[in-house]
């Protein structure tokens, strides 16, 4: 690939730009709108540019906004924030193409403040959450593309160019919020190799439905809202799959291997329409009309594919930092980037006040992820996206576990019941699984999780 | 072989583009014609590379993602130039 957007602006001494501002914040989603709150709420002149017409345009996402960390930059957020429905039932499901096994969760504690887990329209939320930088002094541009870095003769990143005329920006401090794909981590250096193999397709189709007929086939009443997640229904492409309420419509869609997807000879969208005539999904979105079909890369490697957090003049936050955490039974990214964000906004107002911007100076930004869910659950759970998509997990585990159970529940008479030691050894067999291998996986299973 | 319930045509028509002047992505169909794989056919969510008769690709960036499946996936060295839509230009989520 070759990228105009592959190499930063040398900027000679004193040369400057058109503005300046104490720190660019380049992306407003949720990294970014977070760290320019966090950063005009301290009194510093910050810009936040986001390459889509209004801030959401270009972004997706796979179901559930956990909103807690909002406490600490909105409180009581919940009062104004464009939520769909409040997730009050919560399914993991492990799946064969006619077979369900699933976990079904639902509790009261989730439909009253502060809530657990919410849906929401990404060109909503994101949006709503700009406009709170915005009113906090921030200064929002939008319609504008950072093309690259502009740094100087140390390497030191000192702004950023955009596709405006004119369009040289200077800045003591650049945070990268730029997404999954961030030029900026790779033009400063940061980015390590091997993306693709720790990256993943999103694909998603929003179908309306009356909210009645929503209520009904999940369960639910007024704006409490179900989030499923599932395991094996991407056939030979490692990934998963999600279903979750909106207010009037719902969404259900794939996640799926790139490497995978691109040595299969089958398209993303199909895998979607198998996932939708599942015998247990079909009569949930039977009669939806598609309203909108969206795709988007997932950073999904975790903690050992995080690039570089700080360097002299720049920081990376959210998904441009592979901070989304796709663990199997949590599967969160918003939160993160909001966390990101809001400490990145932190470390560098404490770096503008030491005046040292250097990555030095910026190293409080680690600790501060450190010290809180950011990087703390991800070093714990970093061994958990390699495990979720091995092979076994993939291709063996959901029919093993749905083979047992089916058989747990079958009565067989007159033939006696078979135990469910005899059950599990039976499954394991006709799966190619040995039980040496499934006790190795529980352990390193438990040590993530546990 | 199972049929799609809509045409990809009907599919594409839920998104909304705010088509800009420049293509931000340029294919190289004769460095393509050297390539085997072609993953980007099957991969590309909005369907936007084409296979020609004399193998190469045709690609059209009007409905284009934005999400970089083409890129990364390509392992021909400069069969793709690859950049974002200029501002406000491309694809606008109204869902997300």
């Amino acid at each position: 690939m070759a990228s105009p957007m592959s190499a930063p602006i040398r900027v000679s001494h004193g040369e400057r730009g058109a503005a300046g501002f104490d720190v660019v914040v380049v992306g407003a989603g949720p990294a970014g709108s977070a760290a320019a709150l966090e950063l005009a709420r301290a009194g510093h002149h910050v810009a936040l540019i986001e390459r889509g017409a209004f801030p959401g345009a270009k972004n997706v996402y796979g179901g559930v906004v956990y909103g807690r960390i909002l406490d600490e930059l909105i409180p009581e957020w919940w009062e104004q924030a464009p939520v769909q429905r409040w997730v009050t039932r919560r399914q993991t499901m492990m799946m064969t193409p006619t077979q369900s096994m699933t976990v079904d969760f639902r509790t009261d504690a989730w439909r009253e403040p502060p809530y657990n887990g919410a849906t929401a329209h990404r060109a909503q939320f994101d949006a709503w959450l700009a406009g709170k930088a915005e009113e906090a002094g921030a200064e929002l541009i939008t319609s504008t593309v950072v093309t690259a870095l502009r740094v100087d003769e140390r390497g030191h990143t000192v702004g950023v160019r955009t596709d405006r005329a004119d369009g040289d920006l200077d800045a003591r401090v650049v945070i990268a919020c730029d997404g999954v794909n961030s030029f900026l981590a790779k033009q400063a250096g940061l980015y390590p190799e091997g993306q693709l193999e720790h990256t993943t397709l999103g694909v998603k189709e929003t179908l309306s439905l009356p909210r009645e007929t929503i209520n009904e086939r999940f369960g639910v009443r007024g704006t409490d809202g179900v989030d499923i997640e599932m395991l094996g229904c991407t056939g030979a492409i490692p990934g998963g799959g999600f279903l979750y309420t909106n207010l009037d419509s719902v969404s259900v869609g794939v996640v799926l291997d790139l490497t995978a997807l691109g040595k299969a000879k089958k398209r993303p969208e199909e895998i979607v329409a198998d996932l939708k005539r599942h015998p247990s999904i079909a009569p949930l979105v039977r009669g939806g009309e598609l309203v909108e079909y969206a795709a988007h890369l997932i950073p999904e490697g975790g903690y050992q594919t995080m690039p570089k957090l700080a360097g002299d003049g720049i920081l990376v936050t959210g998904d441009a930092a592979a901070m989304c955490l796709a663990a199997g039974i949590w599967l969160e990214g918003v939160n993160f980037a909001i966390g990101s964000g809001m400490y990145a906004g932190r470390a560098a107002a404490h770096a503008l006040s030491t005046n040292d911007t250097s990555a030095r100076g910026l190293s409080e930004y680690r600790k501060l992820l450190r010290n809180s869910f950011v990087l703390a659950d991800h070093r714990k759970l970093a061994g958990a996206p390699k495990l979720l998509m091995s092979e076994r997990m993939q291709q063996r585990y959901p029919g093993m576990v749905c083979d047992m159970v089916e058989n747990l529940f079958q009565v067989t008479n007159p033939t006696p019941k078979p135990g469910i030691g005899r059950l599990l050894r039976r499954s394991a067999k006709a799966h190619g699984v040995r039980l040496r291998e499934l006790a190795r996986d529980a352990v390193s299973g438990f040590r993530s999780y546990g | 072989m199972h049929y799609p319930e809509s045409s990809f045509e009907d599919r594409m028509s839920t998104v909304d583009f705010r088509v800009g002047e420049r293509a931000h992505i340029e294919v190289d169909s004769d460095i393509c014609r050297s390539c085997t794989t072609k993953a980007c056919v099957t991969a590309c969510p909005a369907n936007l590379f084409v296979p020609t008769g004399d193998g190469g690709i045709l690609f059209n960036y009007e409905q284009c993602f934005e999400c970089g499946t083409c890129y990364l996936l390509c392992d021909k060295e400069g069969a793709i130039t690859w950049t974002y839509p200029d501002g406000g230009d491309g694809v606008a989520f109204r869902k997300g």
